[in-house]
Protein backbone atom coordinates (compact mmCIF):
# COMPACT_ATOMS: atom_id res chain seq x y z
CA UNK A 1 0.00 0.00 0.00
CA UNK A 2 2.72 2.45 0.95
CA UNK A 3 4.65 1.57 -2.22
CA UNK A 4 1.63 2.55 -4.25
CA UNK A 5 1.39 5.87 -2.48
CA UNK A 6 5.05 6.48 -3.28
CA UNK A 7 4.39 5.74 -6.94
CA UNK A 8 1.58 8.26 -6.97
CA UNK A 9 3.82 10.82 -5.23
CA UNK A 10 6.66 10.27 -7.72
CA UNK A 11 4.22 10.76 -10.57
CA UNK A 12 2.50 13.82 -9.12
CA UNK A 13 5.66 15.58 -7.97
CA UNK A 14 6.97 15.45 -11.55
CA UNK A 15 3.95 17.19 -13.10
CA UNK A 16 3.18 20.93 -13.02
CA UNK A 17 -0.17 20.12 -11.42
CA UNK A 18 1.13 19.79 -7.88
CA UNK A 19 3.09 23.08 -7.73
CA UNK A 20 0.12 24.95 -9.12
CA UNK A 21 -2.41 23.31 -6.81
CA UNK A 22 -0.45 23.71 -3.57
CA UNK A 23 0.19 27.39 -4.38
CA UNK A 24 -3.54 28.07 -4.79
CA UNK A 25 -4.40 26.03 -1.69
CA UNK A 26 -1.74 27.75 0.44
CA UNK A 27 -2.76 31.22 -0.71
CA UNK A 28 -6.43 30.63 -0.05
CA UNK A 29 -5.72 29.19 3.38
CA UNK A 30 -3.50 32.21 4.15
CA UNK A 31 -6.14 34.60 2.81
CA UNK A 32 -8.80 32.93 4.95
CA UNK A 33 -6.70 33.50 8.08
CA UNK A 34 -6.03 37.10 6.99
CA UNK A 35 -9.72 37.88 6.40
CA UNK A 36 -10.81 36.15 9.61
CA UNK A 37 -8.38 38.40 11.48
CA UNK A 38 -10.05 41.48 9.97
CA UNK A 39 -7.18 42.06 7.47
CA UNK A 40 -4.63 42.66 10.20
CA UNK A 41 -1.42 43.92 8.51
CA UNK A 42 0.79 41.52 10.47
CA UNK A 43 -0.99 38.47 8.98
CA UNK A 44 0.06 39.26 5.40
CA UNK A 45 -1.23 36.47 3.11
CA UNK A 46 1.87 36.47 0.88
CA UNK A 47 4.16 36.02 3.90
CA UNK A 48 2.04 33.18 5.28
CA UNK A 49 1.76 31.38 1.92
CA UNK A 50 5.51 31.66 1.26
CA UNK A 51 6.29 30.31 4.74
CA UNK A 52 3.85 27.40 4.33
CA UNK A 53 5.11 26.47 0.87
CA UNK A 54 8.81 26.76 1.74
CA UNK A 55 8.22 24.55 4.80
CA UNK A 56 6.27 22.02 2.71
CA UNK A 57 8.96 21.85 0.02
CA UNK A 58 11.72 21.50 2.60
CA UNK A 59 9.90 18.73 4.49
CA UNK A 60 9.14 16.75 1.32
CA UNK A 61 12.62 17.35 -0.11
CA UNK A 62 11.15 18.92 -3.26
CA UNK A 63 13.58 21.19 -5.16
CA UNK A 64 12.38 24.74 -5.88
CA UNK A 65 12.80 24.15 -9.64
CA UNK A 66 10.31 21.26 -9.51
CA UNK A 67 7.81 23.40 -7.61
CA UNK A 68 8.33 26.34 -9.96
CA UNK A 69 7.67 24.23 -13.07
CA UNK A 70 4.06 24.23 -11.86
CA UNK A 71 3.90 27.57 -10.09
CA UNK A 72 5.33 29.39 -13.13
CA UNK A 73 1.83 29.51 -14.59
CA UNK A 74 0.85 31.84 -11.75
CA UNK A 75 4.16 33.72 -11.97
CA UNK A 76 3.59 34.27 -15.69
CA UNK A 77 0.43 36.27 -14.97
CA UNK A 78 2.57 39.06 -13.49
CA UNK A 79 3.30 40.21 -17.06
CA UNK A 80 -0.33 40.64 -18.19
CA UNK A 81 -1.15 42.02 -14.70
CA UNK A 82 1.46 44.74 -15.25
CA UNK A 83 -0.15 45.63 -18.59
CA UNK A 84 -3.56 45.57 -16.87
CA UNK A 85 -2.37 48.35 -14.53
CA UNK A 86 -3.12 50.70 -17.43
CA UNK A 87 -6.81 50.43 -16.46
CA UNK A 88 -6.74 51.69 -12.83
CA UNK A 89 -4.25 54.26 -14.10
CA UNK A 90 -6.73 55.37 -16.75
CA UNK A 91 -9.57 55.42 -14.18
CA UNK A 92 -7.53 58.07 -12.30
CA UNK A 93 -6.81 60.02 -15.48
CA UNK A 94 -8.71 63.13 -14.34
CA UNK A 95 -6.72 63.37 -11.10
CA UNK A 96 -3.55 62.46 -12.92
CA UNK A 97 -4.09 65.38 -15.27
CA UNK A 98 -4.98 67.80 -12.48
CA UNK A 99 -2.19 66.84 -10.10
CA UNK A 100 0.53 65.48 -12.39
CA UNK A 101 3.21 67.88 -11.12
CA UNK A 102 2.66 66.97 -7.46
CA UNK A 103 2.45 63.28 -8.31
CA UNK A 104 5.58 63.38 -10.41
CA UNK A 105 7.64 65.17 -7.75
CA UNK A 106 6.43 62.84 -4.99
CA UNK A 107 7.15 59.90 -7.26
CA UNK A 108 10.71 61.01 -8.05
CA UNK A 109 11.39 61.70 -4.35
CA UNK A 110 10.01 58.33 -3.27
CA UNK A 111 11.54 56.36 -6.11
CA UNK A 112 15.04 57.78 -5.50
CA UNK A 113 14.68 57.27 -1.74
CA UNK A 114 13.66 53.63 -2.25
CA UNK A 115 16.67 52.68 -4.39
CA UNK A 116 19.34 54.93 -2.89
CA UNK A 117 18.51 54.29 0.78
CA UNK A 118 18.37 50.52 0.27
CA UNK A 119 21.73 50.39 -1.49
CA UNK A 120 23.46 52.85 0.86
CA UNK A 121 22.24 51.14 4.06
CA UNK A 122 23.14 47.64 2.82
CA UNK A 123 26.53 48.91 1.54
CA UNK A 124 27.29 50.57 4.88
CA UNK A 125 26.50 47.29 6.64
CA UNK A 126 28.82 45.34 4.34
CA UNK A 127 26.58 43.64 1.76
CA UNK A 128 28.24 42.22 -1.38
CA UNK A 129 27.99 43.87 -4.79
CA UNK A 130 25.56 41.32 -6.31
CA UNK A 131 23.28 41.82 -3.30
CA UNK A 132 23.46 45.62 -3.66
CA UNK A 133 22.59 45.48 -7.36
CA UNK A 134 19.73 43.10 -6.57
CA UNK A 135 18.45 45.48 -3.88
CA UNK A 136 18.35 48.61 -6.07
CA UNK A 137 15.01 47.83 -7.76
CA UNK A 138 13.40 46.32 -4.60
CA UNK A 139 10.41 48.68 -4.50
CA UNK A 140 9.02 47.94 -7.95
CA UNK A 141 6.79 45.10 -8.94
CA UNK A 142 8.52 41.72 -9.60
CA UNK A 143 8.61 41.46 -13.42
CA UNK A 144 9.96 45.01 -13.70
CA UNK A 145 12.48 44.53 -10.88
CA UNK A 146 13.72 41.24 -12.30
CA UNK A 147 14.15 42.88 -15.70
CA UNK A 148 16.13 45.75 -14.15
CA UNK A 149 18.31 43.42 -12.03
CA UNK A 150 19.13 41.40 -15.11
CA UNK A 151 20.09 44.52 -17.05
CA UNK A 152 22.34 45.97 -14.31
CA UNK A 153 24.05 42.73 -13.26
CA UNK A 154 22.12 41.76 -10.12
CA UNK A 155 20.61 38.31 -9.55
CA UNK A 156 17.02 38.34 -10.89
CA UNK A 157 15.82 35.50 -8.67
CA UNK A 158 17.32 37.13 -5.56
CA UNK A 159 15.70 40.41 -6.59
CA UNK A 160 12.35 38.62 -6.82
CA UNK A 161 12.74 37.46 -3.22
CA UNK A 162 13.81 40.95 -2.05
CA UNK A 163 10.90 42.54 -3.93
CA UNK A 164 8.38 40.20 -2.32
CA UNK A 165 9.96 40.80 1.10
CA UNK A 166 9.82 44.57 0.55
CA UNK A 167 6.16 44.31 -0.41
CA UNK A 168 5.38 42.36 2.74
CA UNK A 169 7.36 44.76 4.96
CA UNK A 170 5.65 47.75 3.33
CA UNK A 171 2.16 46.25 3.67
CA UNK A 172 2.85 45.46 7.33
CA UNK A 173 4.47 48.75 8.47
CA UNK A 174 2.69 51.34 6.27
CA UNK A 175 -0.19 51.87 8.69
CA UNK A 176 2.15 52.52 11.61
CA UNK A 177 4.51 54.86 9.70
CA UNK A 178 1.64 56.89 8.20
CA UNK A 179 -0.25 57.07 11.50
CA UNK A 180 2.93 58.28 13.23
CA UNK A 181 3.22 61.07 10.62
CA UNK A 182 -0.49 61.91 11.07
CA UNK A 183 -1.19 61.50 7.33
CA UNK A 184 -4.95 60.94 7.05
CA UNK A 185 -5.62 61.51 3.33
CA UNK A 186 -6.24 58.12 1.69
CA UNK A 187 -4.90 59.31 -1.65
CA UNK A 188 -1.56 60.23 -0.03
CA UNK A 189 -1.45 57.06 2.07
CA UNK A 190 -2.16 54.85 -0.94
CA UNK A 191 0.36 56.64 -3.15
CA UNK A 192 3.14 56.28 -0.55
CA UNK A 193 2.46 52.55 -0.09
CA UNK A 194 2.33 51.99 -3.86
CA UNK A 195 5.72 53.67 -4.39
CA UNK A 196 7.39 51.77 -1.52
CA UNK A 197 5.69 48.39 -1.69
CA UNK A 198 4.38 47.84 -5.27
CA UNK A 199 1.66 45.20 -5.82
CA UNK A 200 1.61 43.73 -2.32
CA UNK A 201 1.25 47.24 -0.89
CA UNK A 202 -1.43 47.97 -3.50
CA UNK A 203 -3.35 44.81 -2.62
CA UNK A 204 -3.19 45.95 1.02
CA UNK A 205 -4.33 49.50 0.10
CA UNK A 206 -7.35 48.17 -1.83
CA UNK A 207 -8.42 46.36 1.35
CA UNK A 208 -8.35 49.66 3.24
CA UNK A 209 -10.24 51.79 0.71
CA UNK A 210 -10.98 52.16 -2.99
CA UNK A 211 -9.27 55.56 -3.11
CA UNK A 212 -6.11 54.34 -1.38
CA UNK A 213 -6.03 51.34 -3.73
CA UNK A 214 -6.39 53.42 -6.89
CA UNK A 215 -3.56 55.75 -5.85
CA UNK A 216 -1.40 52.81 -4.82
CA UNK A 217 -1.96 51.19 -8.22
CA UNK A 218 -1.11 54.49 -9.88
CA UNK A 219 2.06 54.81 -7.80
CA UNK A 220 3.08 51.23 -8.50
CA UNK A 221 2.73 51.71 -12.26
CA UNK A 222 4.55 55.06 -12.25
CA UNK A 223 7.32 53.82 -9.98
CA UNK A 224 7.84 50.78 -12.18
CA UNK A 225 8.39 53.00 -15.19
CA UNK A 226 10.46 55.57 -13.25
CA UNK A 227 12.77 53.01 -11.63
CA UNK A 228 13.19 51.15 -14.91
CA UNK A 229 14.43 54.43 -16.39
CA UNK A 230 16.43 55.80 -13.44
CA UNK A 231 18.35 52.82 -12.07
CA UNK A 232 20.12 51.87 -15.32
CA UNK A 233 20.76 55.58 -16.00
CA UNK A 234 22.21 56.15 -12.50
CA UNK A 235 24.52 53.14 -12.86
CA UNK A 236 25.60 54.27 -16.32
CA UNK A 237 26.47 57.70 -14.89
CA UNK A 238 28.30 56.11 -11.94
CA UNK A 239 30.36 53.91 -14.23
CA UNK A 240 31.27 56.83 -16.47
CA UNK A 241 32.17 58.88 -13.43
CA UNK A 242 34.48 56.31 -11.87
CA UNK B 1 -12.95 37.56 -21.20
CA UNK B 2 -11.03 35.97 -24.06
CA UNK B 3 -10.74 39.15 -26.17
CA UNK B 4 -9.63 41.09 -23.08
CA UNK B 5 -6.93 38.56 -22.18
CA UNK B 6 -5.81 38.61 -25.82
CA UNK B 7 -5.52 42.41 -25.73
CA UNK B 8 -3.36 42.27 -22.60
CA UNK B 9 -1.08 39.61 -24.11
CA UNK B 10 -0.82 41.43 -27.44
CA UNK B 11 0.26 44.66 -25.68
CA UNK B 12 2.76 42.71 -23.58
CA UNK B 13 4.17 41.01 -26.68
CA UNK B 14 4.47 44.28 -28.59
CA UNK B 15 6.12 45.78 -25.49
CA UNK B 16 8.65 42.94 -25.35
CA UNK B 17 9.41 43.29 -29.06
CA UNK B 18 9.84 47.07 -28.70
CA UNK B 19 12.18 46.64 -25.71
CA UNK B 20 14.38 44.11 -27.53
CA UNK B 21 14.34 45.88 -30.87
CA UNK B 22 15.16 49.34 -29.55
CA UNK B 23 17.46 47.99 -26.83
CA UNK B 24 15.46 49.86 -24.16
CA UNK B 25 16.35 49.29 -20.48
CA UNK B 26 12.60 49.16 -19.67
CA UNK B 27 10.92 45.74 -19.32
CA UNK B 28 8.40 44.77 -22.01
CA UNK B 29 5.26 44.64 -19.81
CA UNK B 30 5.88 48.25 -18.67
CA UNK B 31 6.06 49.42 -22.29
CA UNK B 32 2.89 47.42 -22.92
CA UNK B 33 1.22 49.17 -19.96
CA UNK B 34 2.24 52.63 -21.23
CA UNK B 35 0.99 51.82 -24.73
CA UNK B 36 -2.34 50.48 -23.44
CA UNK B 37 -2.73 53.60 -21.29
CA UNK B 38 -2.02 55.80 -24.32
CA UNK B 39 -4.56 53.80 -26.34
CA UNK B 40 -7.24 54.29 -23.67
CA UNK B 41 -6.53 58.03 -23.50
CA UNK B 42 -6.72 58.32 -27.30
CA UNK B 43 -9.90 56.24 -27.36
CA UNK B 44 -11.49 58.28 -24.60
CA UNK B 45 -12.94 55.30 -22.68
CA UNK B 46 -12.08 51.84 -21.37
CA UNK B 47 -14.09 48.86 -22.71
CA UNK B 48 -16.02 47.35 -19.79
CA UNK B 49 -14.85 43.83 -20.65
CA UNK B 50 -11.23 44.88 -20.44
CA UNK B 51 -11.93 46.68 -17.16
CA UNK B 52 -13.52 43.56 -15.64
CA UNK B 53 -10.67 41.29 -16.72
CA UNK B 54 -8.04 43.73 -15.41
CA UNK B 55 -9.95 43.96 -12.13
CA UNK B 56 -10.06 40.19 -11.82
CA UNK B 57 -6.33 39.92 -12.43
CA UNK B 58 -5.46 42.77 -10.05
CA UNK B 59 -7.77 41.56 -7.26
CA UNK B 60 -5.50 38.57 -6.78
CA UNK B 61 -2.32 40.51 -7.45
CA UNK B 62 -0.64 39.39 -4.24
CA UNK B 63 -1.13 35.70 -5.18
CA UNK B 64 1.05 36.28 -8.25
CA UNK B 65 4.04 37.11 -6.02
CA UNK B 66 3.94 33.83 -4.11
CA UNK B 67 5.93 31.60 -6.55
CA UNK B 68 8.78 34.16 -6.69
CA UNK B 69 8.66 34.55 -2.91
CA UNK B 70 9.14 30.83 -2.36
CA UNK B 71 12.45 31.32 -4.24
CA UNK B 72 13.67 32.41 -0.82
CA UNK B 73 14.59 28.72 -0.48
CA UNK B 74 17.39 28.82 -3.05
CA UNK B 75 18.85 32.08 -1.74
CA UNK B 76 18.65 31.15 1.91
CA UNK B 77 22.45 30.83 2.27
CA UNK B 78 23.19 34.25 0.79
CA UNK B 79 20.37 35.81 2.81
CA UNK B 80 21.58 34.14 6.00
CA UNK B 81 25.18 35.25 5.31
CA UNK B 82 24.09 38.85 4.76
CA UNK B 83 20.98 38.80 6.94
CA UNK B 84 21.83 41.93 8.90
CA UNK B 85 22.42 44.30 5.94
CA UNK B 86 19.51 42.82 3.97
CA UNK B 87 16.90 42.93 6.75
CA UNK B 88 17.89 46.35 8.11
CA UNK B 89 18.12 47.81 4.61
CA UNK B 90 14.70 46.42 3.59
CA UNK B 91 12.86 47.56 6.69
CA UNK B 92 14.56 50.96 7.12
CA UNK B 93 14.50 51.83 3.42
CA UNK B 94 10.82 50.86 3.06
CA UNK B 95 9.82 52.91 6.11
CA UNK B 96 11.82 55.94 4.90
CA UNK B 97 10.37 55.62 1.39
CA UNK B 98 6.79 55.57 2.69
CA UNK B 99 7.52 58.59 4.90
CA UNK B 100 9.33 60.65 2.23
CA UNK B 101 6.72 59.97 -0.46
CA UNK B 102 3.79 60.74 1.86
CA UNK B 103 5.37 63.92 3.25
CA UNK B 104 6.39 65.31 -0.16
CA UNK B 105 2.98 64.53 -1.70
CA UNK B 106 1.05 65.87 1.31
CA UNK B 107 3.17 69.02 1.37
CA UNK B 108 2.70 69.66 -2.38
CA UNK B 109 -1.06 69.08 -2.16
CA UNK B 110 -1.48 71.52 0.71
CA UNK B 111 -4.14 74.09 0.00
CA UNK B 112 -5.87 71.81 -2.50
CA UNK B 113 -9.29 70.34 -1.76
Amino acid sequence: MSARFEDIWVYLSATPLLGLTVTLLAYQAAYWVYSRAGFHPLLNPVAISVAMLATLLTLTGTPYQTYFSGAQFIHFLLGPATVALALPLYAQFARLKAEWRQLLLALVAGSLTASVSAVVIAWALGAKKATLLSLAPKSVTTPIAMGIAEKIGGLPSLTAVLVVSTGIVGAVIAKYVLDALAIADHAVRGFAVGVAAHGIGTARAFQVSEEAGAFAGLAMGLNGAATALMVPLALWLLERGS
Amino acid sequence: MLPAVTILLVYQTVGEIAALWLGLPIPGPVIGMVMLFATLVARGSAPSQLRDTANGLLTHLSLLFVPAGVGLMIHIDRIRGEALPIVISLVASTAVTIAVTALVFAWLRKGRP
